[in-house]
């Protein structure tokens, strides 16, 4: 039922800054309905996120929260997770965010199994500083910076997330929004480094240039071109091209980085500190 | 309002941005739009199923159900 918005929002800070329609409240709240259905202890939650549209969701979260520099969301997560591996920690990014200028960080997390839960906001466009290309926009489509049509591959970021090592990754969009919840919930969940790859809609700048006119448009653009997982790979690569799988896509559990960086401080310790 | 629906929506007009969304996406056309925003035009047709709460962008839609007699 209706969620206890005072308990997780800081509702002296509504309304908040995005754009009528803009998908982003839609995945906030997803992870707060995850939050409220897990029973995350508030206190024992952090949330972190970087620059861009998406990053000023937890200044509306009544967590403990930092809104750090761009691309950087993942790196101040992990030294938190370092420092105290019991809290959760929940990072909040962008396409653009975690993509391009944090691309190397989101590898490297994935490669090292941090415990973190990473949703990135993509929205396939950088939206705050009015409609630049990401390395998530779709091809073909438009841009500020690409009048004639987006002319780069983009990424697959479950694809790219799969090959640095993610041992779970889920993605589902904001039309989705039972199934965002239980994806998120899945990836509070889960131990290791999970991801998630929330697609949602920025109507003022790729709607507009993309005859998407209105939100509604853009949550049918999301709807229409996502597959259940589980169809994905009985479809032909034609039948593939435009459109993308949803549901959990790896589920691979290993050790936890700071379970292993727990193991070794044991045995350090045990050494006398040697070296 | 008197109301046989179980179901209590409240809408915060101070937070909805009037994008539409919670009307386009309520199955029992319990919403009309008021120029954008959402008026509660049919409570009694609710089923509870929170399409509009959990599309909702601002916030601005809850559903609860009615405390029992």
């Amino acid at each position: 039922m209706a969620l206890p918005l005072e308990k997780y929002l800081r509702v002296g800070k509504l309304p908040h800054i995005w754009c009528p329609g803009c998908g982003h409240g839609i995945v906030t709240q997803a992870i707060i309905r995850a939050i409220d259905e897990t029973g995350l202890d508030t206190e024992e939650t952090v949330i972190v996120s970087g620059i861009g549209c998406s990053s000023r969701a937890p200044g509306y979260m009544n967590f403990d929260t930092l809104h750090t520099t761009h691309g950087r969301a993942i790196p101040f997560a992990t030294g938190i997770k370092m420092a105290n591996p019991e809290l959760n920690v929940i990072v909040i990014t962008g396409d653009g965010d975690a993509a391009a200028i944090g691309g190397n960080h989101l590898i490297h997390a994935a490669r090292r199994n941090i415990g973190l839960t990473v949703v990135c906001f993509n929205n396939n466009i950088y939206g705050m500083t009015s409609g630049q290309y990401s390395p998530l926009t779709p091809r073909g489509s438009y841009a500020s910076t690409a009048p004639y049509g987006m002319f780069e591959r983009p990424f697959d970021l479950c694809e790219l997330v799969k090959g640095a090592g993610g041992s779970f990754i889920a993605r589902s969009t904001a039309y989705h929004t039972r199934h965002l919840t239980n994806m998120i919930k899945e990836a509070l969940k889960y131990e290791g480094f999970s991801f998630v790859d929330a697609l949602s809609q920025c109507p003022t700048y790729y709607g507009r240039r993309n005859r998407l006119r209105t939100p509604l448009d853009m949550l049918n653009w999301l709807r229409d071109r996502a597959v259940p997982a589980s169809s994905w790979d009985k479809m032909t690569p034609e039948e593939k091209d435009g459109k993308f799988p949803i549901g959990i896509l790896v589920n691979q559990p290993s050790t936890e980085l700071t379970k292993v960086y727990g193991e070794v401080m044991v045995k350090a310790a045990a050494e006398g500190g040697r070296g | 309002m008197v109301s046989d629906s179980p179901y209590e929506i409240a809408v915060n007009e101070k937070w909805c941005k009037k994008c539409g969304l919670c009307i386009a996406f309520c199955p029992k056309d319990v919403l009309e739009s008021d120029g954008g925003g959402p008026i509660v035009k049919a409570p009694s047709q609710c089923i509870g199923c929170l399409l509009c709460e959990m599309h909702c962008p601002d916030f601005a839609i809850t559903v609860k159900r009615r405390a029992e007699k």
